[in-house]
């Protein structure tokens, strides 16, 4: 276990495991997300309200997710950069950041071309469009901040601090917006619930999710990899691996 | 340099923690009073912020009516937002945070109490003066006397928030600009509460469960914050 912990630690031991892991994700992360896209546009029964608008819900939702979890996954990060220094951990938020970023944005634009035909709006100050949008101004932050900061050290410290805060202030956010003026439906998927809506719907959806999520885990390791790559670079094995690869 | 504490017992008989924080505290005033302009500035500002939304939306009774509690909400925000920059920055530019941070009391306590003092400094008067503009932009009577409670437990917040993003820009170029990006997601919650328990009283319902729920952001602020001020603060030291 402690042995895992500190592997995990060597930027050398990832850069190797997601050479190794890279590949699955994108793969099966592709055939799972186009399964559910192609399922959900083509093939899933109509809403009877929404009839077909309502199929933007099949990126629409997993972008969602994926906006509001690539926060927590790099919170999480940051509480390990700042307890254990751990340089992996800041790899991973500098390298999500800007991923998180498009993401928010992704599901604000397919919330806004949803909104269009069933609200009749493009942007309504509604609860869960306005905490999205402050989400996307908080990885705004981070990433502003990030640029700002020449000392590498001090600036993966620094934007932990900030991230780490802006979680804080993320339930806040939602309940003060939701309170404040709502119109959004509810969640899709509930942990605790069946969902509402027939299989037919919400297998595809799910689908659609899984593939996201590893697709964001393959770019995650991409982007990983080349801060490695750039941090290491007078490292011996970073020398040897450049040099390998020019035969 | 790394900002650890010296292993070194003070000589003299130990300041206790509240002394520390109460000199911090009375520094920090006596400073801003040798530099009144600096004082004035926040204010002018805010005044300046309100005068613009009567020209540049419309003097309209019913507008202003509907809209000044919030008007003056933002004022308040921005103007506190623009005076956070002199929070940190001329103890990070004369050496006196290094020393701060040397002190063997808590840093974090020493950074509440630099925030209290710039919330007096600037948050309380910005207070003082609400009631002049609240007339000015047509609020009845009971709609000013909420506006300034809200706004008495909700600077405080504002302060004690912006002393991280001041913390965490400390020494950075362009830093205003950086600071505001990095603040105003977090000041959001707090302008939402702010005046909406404004607009409950307008409309005669009771603002109780508002007021208790800002006054649960201003603990939350007074708790947390400082300690992630406290960490930044060393982080930026650590930086320069």
């Amino acid at each position: 276990m402690w042995q895992f912990f500190h592997k995990l630690g060597s930027p050398k031991w990832f850069y190797g495991i997601a050479t190794r892991l890279m590949p699955w994700l994108l793969v099966i992360g592709t055939a799972l997300l186009m399964a559910g896209i192609v399922w959900g546009l083509a093939f899933a029964p109509k809403d009877y309200l929404q009839g077909d608008s309502y199929r933007i819900i099949f990126i629409h939702v997993p972008t969602a997710f994926l906006a509001q979890s690539a926060y927590i996954m790099m919170a999480v990060a940051a509480v390990v950069t700042l307890v254990w220094r751990m340089k992996l951990a800041d790899v991973f938020v500098k390298a999500v950041a800007p991923v998180g970023l498009v993401i928010t944005f992704l599901s604000l634009f397919t919330g806004a071309v949803w909104g269009k035909p069933t609200w009749g709006t493009w942007w309504i100050w509604d609860a869960r469009l306005t905490s999205m949008l402050i989400l996307l101004f908080l990885y705004g932050g981070v990433i502003a901040l990030d640029r700002a900061i020449n000392d590498e050290k001090s600036a993966a410290r620094a934007v932990a601090v900030l991230v780490l805060v802006g979680v804080v202030n993320i339930p806040i956010i939602k309940y003060s917006v939701e309170w404040w003026n709502t119109l959004h439906q509810p969640a899709t998927f509930k942990l605790t619930e069946k969902p509402s809506m027939p299989a037919e719907m919400w297998v595809p959806l799910l689908l659609a999710v899984l593939g996201m999520y590893l697709i964001f885990g393959w770019l995650a390791c991409v982007r990983m990899q080349t801060e490695i790559l750039a941090r290491e670079q007078k490292t011996r094995w970073v020398k040897d691996l450049v040099m390998a690869g020019r035969h | 340099m790394t900002a650890k504490a010296p292993d070194i017992r003070p000589v003299t008989a130990s300041v206790g923690v509240g002394q520390a924080m109460k000199s911090v505290f009375l520094r920090d005033v006596r400073v801003a009073f040798r530099q009144r302009q600096d004082l004035l500035n926040p204010l002018l500002f805010f005044v300046m912020v309100v005068t613009l939304f009567p020209l540049g939306v419309s003097p309209e009774v019913s507008f202003l009516r509907e809209a000044g509690a919030g008007i003056l909400w933002v004022a308040a925000l921005l103007s506190v937002l623009l005076s956070l920059d002199h929070l940190f920055r001329h103890d990070f530019d004369d050496g006196t945070l290094e020393q701060l941070v040397l002190q063997p009391q808590p840093l974090f306590l020493l950074v509440l109490a630099k925030t209290v003092a710039h919330w007096i400094l600037t948050g309380l008067p910005l207070v003082v003066l609400t009631p002049v503009l609240g007339v000015m932009v047509q609020l009845p009577g009971n709609s000013i006397a909420v506006l300034c409670l809200t706004l008495l437990i909700g600077t405080p917040v504002l302060s004690l928030i912006g002393s991280i993003g001041a913390a965490l820009t400390l020494g950075l170029r362009s830093a205003g600009v950086l600071l505001s990006l990095l603040i105003i997601p977090l000041y959001i919650p707090v302008l939402i509460f702010g005046t909406g328990t404004v607009a409950a009283a307008s409309e005669g319902a009771p603002v109780g469960a508002y007021l208790a729920l800002m006054g649960a952001f201003l603990v939350l602020a007074v708790t947390l914050a400082p300690f992630a001020s406290a960490a930044a603060l060393k982080i930026s030291l650590s930086n320069s």
